[in-house]
């Protein structure tokens, strides 16, 4: 029986000090189980994915000891592909009829701290200054402009357009609209890549309420259906965040390939099917790199699709239209659950002011980050 | 006095002391795979067995990006401060035993690096001990760059 998503529930990205991830997590639930009309006890189990806190299925206790099987996930950025997928898996299998994903985190400022023994990674690698995850993005689209003549301008032109949809959203965290000559005048991070084309990690919740699709009417006359919701590991040679070695006698593309291709067969849906993207931009240079790998477009189409404004609100293919990670930031848990939440509402028509034309009728989300994973989801109404 | 004593980041990661320092990579006794830093087992085939090879010494630049910031301490440990640090470049060089390698490059300016270009190993401290020990860890140069110093 295939799962469809009806209720989705944001706790707006940014800082809340002095909030806890676990009560920003509860605001989501709530939300979400509002948004579907039903109360807790309705859910019959669910997945709940954080990085910070290390007991997230601790949250019952704000929502409600009823008993269910409340499992927790995690895989990096990807954490919410997988609390999605495994909630939607356990409708299809029978296991359940009503089911939750969860996502929540509150991460300190900065970059993410690094303990190299916990990542599986040698101790000189991080000693001598090179276990910092910035550099793989870097890397990989100086890399990728050299190949493909994808310029500096064009980097700037997809920070500016995510700050500009993060404006437009009130649950965004940077909603402060800057033009791509502020963007360019940034200090150079990782060159090429400047402080503001860069997003950063912060606090956030969400949650999605999944039902069988057979019962979806009781509760819904818009429900989103879950097509698909792939996750795939990094193949020998593809080169990875934090590789400190890839074998070039072995050819492979990024997990997100793998991802995708095998999401687009599961759904029956053909990348030129969907009609709003939301792509993992952990940086400017990784949505136009992602766009590609998700078969979106050909590699080094994007300078000219960009330019034209194609992944605009009201361009052929929207990309990031609630401002992305970059406008939003990254609570790794909830991140997944975020873009989600999006393209749910794109898909029913009711994203407000950032409702871009046309009624789309198929959505994609896409996560990708250490240690070399992805996760994408393709829904439609 | 000054203490001239070097040590090199980690052991089994270059050949040291030596006039012409290696990499020490392993390779794969069953299926060939060359692997960077050593690797005990296989992560092509599996094999657990894997034999110890020196890498070649010169490639070719096949990405590179710089730090402008100092890394967080731990797990950074170069004797450097806010202050005093210096931005660097890593990038990846592509070897002639079949593998990319991630390094840091000891040329600052991004703008003066180009995929592509010739680079060579070296060995030089990037930290000293509290006792003045000099710590030691492998980079990359551009390969003009050290026929002229040489
Ligand atoms: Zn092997």
């Amino acid at each position: 029986m295939e799962a469809v998503i009806i209720g989705v529930g944001l706790h707006p990205f940014g800082r809340f000090p002095g909030k806890s991830a676990i009560d920003m997590g509860a605001e989501a639930v709530r939300l979400a189980l509002a948004d579907a009309g039903v109360t807790w006890p309705q859910v019959q189990g669910g997945y709940v994915g954080s990085l910070e806190v290390s007991n997230p299925d601790a949250i019952v206790d704000r929502l409600g000891l009823t008993g269910i099987p409340l499992r927790g996930v995690f895989n990096g950025c990807a954490t919410a592909g997988t609390a999605v997928s495994l909630a939607a898996r356990a409708i299809e299998t029978g296991e359940h009829d009503l089911t939750i994903a969860i996502g929540m985190d509150k991460h300190p400022r900065g970059a993410f701290a690094a303990d190299p023994s916990v990542a599986g990674l040698p101790d000189w690698y991080a000693q001598t200054g090179m276990m910092l995850t910035t550099h793989f993005f870097g890397m990989k689209i100086n890399r990728y402009m050299h190949d493909h003549g994808i310029t500096e301008r064009t980097l700037a032109r997809v920070a500016a357009k995510n700050f500009r949809n993060a404006s437009g959203n009130e649950k965004a965290w940077r909603r402060q609209a800057l033009t791509e000559e502020e963007i360019l005048a940034s200090p150079v991070l990782n060159y090429p890549l400047r402080q503001f084309m860069y997003c950063g990690p912060d606090e956030g919740a969400a949650a999605v309420v999944l039902c069988r699709a057979d019962q979806a009417h009781k509760y819904t006359s818009t429900p989103v259906r879950v097509r698909a919701s792939v996750l795939r590991s990094r193949r020998l040679g593809a080169f990875e965040v934090q590789s400190l070695a890839v074998p070039t006698v072995e050819n492979a593309p990024s997990p997100t390939v793998d991802a995708s291709l095998a999401a687009y067969e599961a759904a029956g849906i053909g990348p030129e099917d969907v009609q709003i993207a939301q792509l993992q931009d952990t940086d400017a240079g990784s949505e136009i790199i992602h766009m590609a790998e998700n078969g979106l477009c050909k590699d080094g189409e994007q300078e000219r699709l960009i330019a034209e404004g194609a992944t605009e609100p009201g361009g052929r293919l929207p990309v990031n239209t609630d401002g992305g990670l970059i406008g939003n930031g990254e609570p790794i848990g909830a991140s997944g659950l975020r873009q989600i939440h999006e393209v749910v509402h794109q898909l029913r028509g009711t994203a407000g002011a950032r409702q871009v034309p046309g009624s789309p009728r198929v959505g994609y989300t896409h996560l990708y980050g250490m240690p070399g994973v992805s996760a994408v989801t393709i829904l439609s109404t | 006095m000054t203490n001239t004593k070097t040590i090199p980041v980690a052991e089994d990661l270059f050949t040291w002391p030596s006039d012409d320092p290696r990499l020490i990579g392993s390779q794969c006794a069953d299926c060939g795979l060359v692997a960077f830093p050593a690797a005990d087992l296989c992560a092509r085939c599996g094999s657990g067995k894997t034999d110890r090879r020196t890498l070649a010494n010169e490639g070719t630049l096949w990405t590179f990006t710089t730090q402008g910031f100092r890394p967080p301490t731990p797990p950074y440990n170069g004797n450097d401060t806010a202050e005093t640090f210096q931005p660097y470049t890593v990038g990846y060089v592509e070897l002639a035993d079949g593998l990319l390698v991630e390094a840091r490059l000891t040329e600052p300016d991004p703008e003066a690096l180009t995929i592509g270009q010739r680079m060579r190993m070296v060995v030089l401290p990037y930290s000293v001990a509290d006792d003045g020990t000099q710590i030691l860890t492998f980079a990359f140069a551009p390969a003009g760059a050290v026929a002229e110093e040489a």
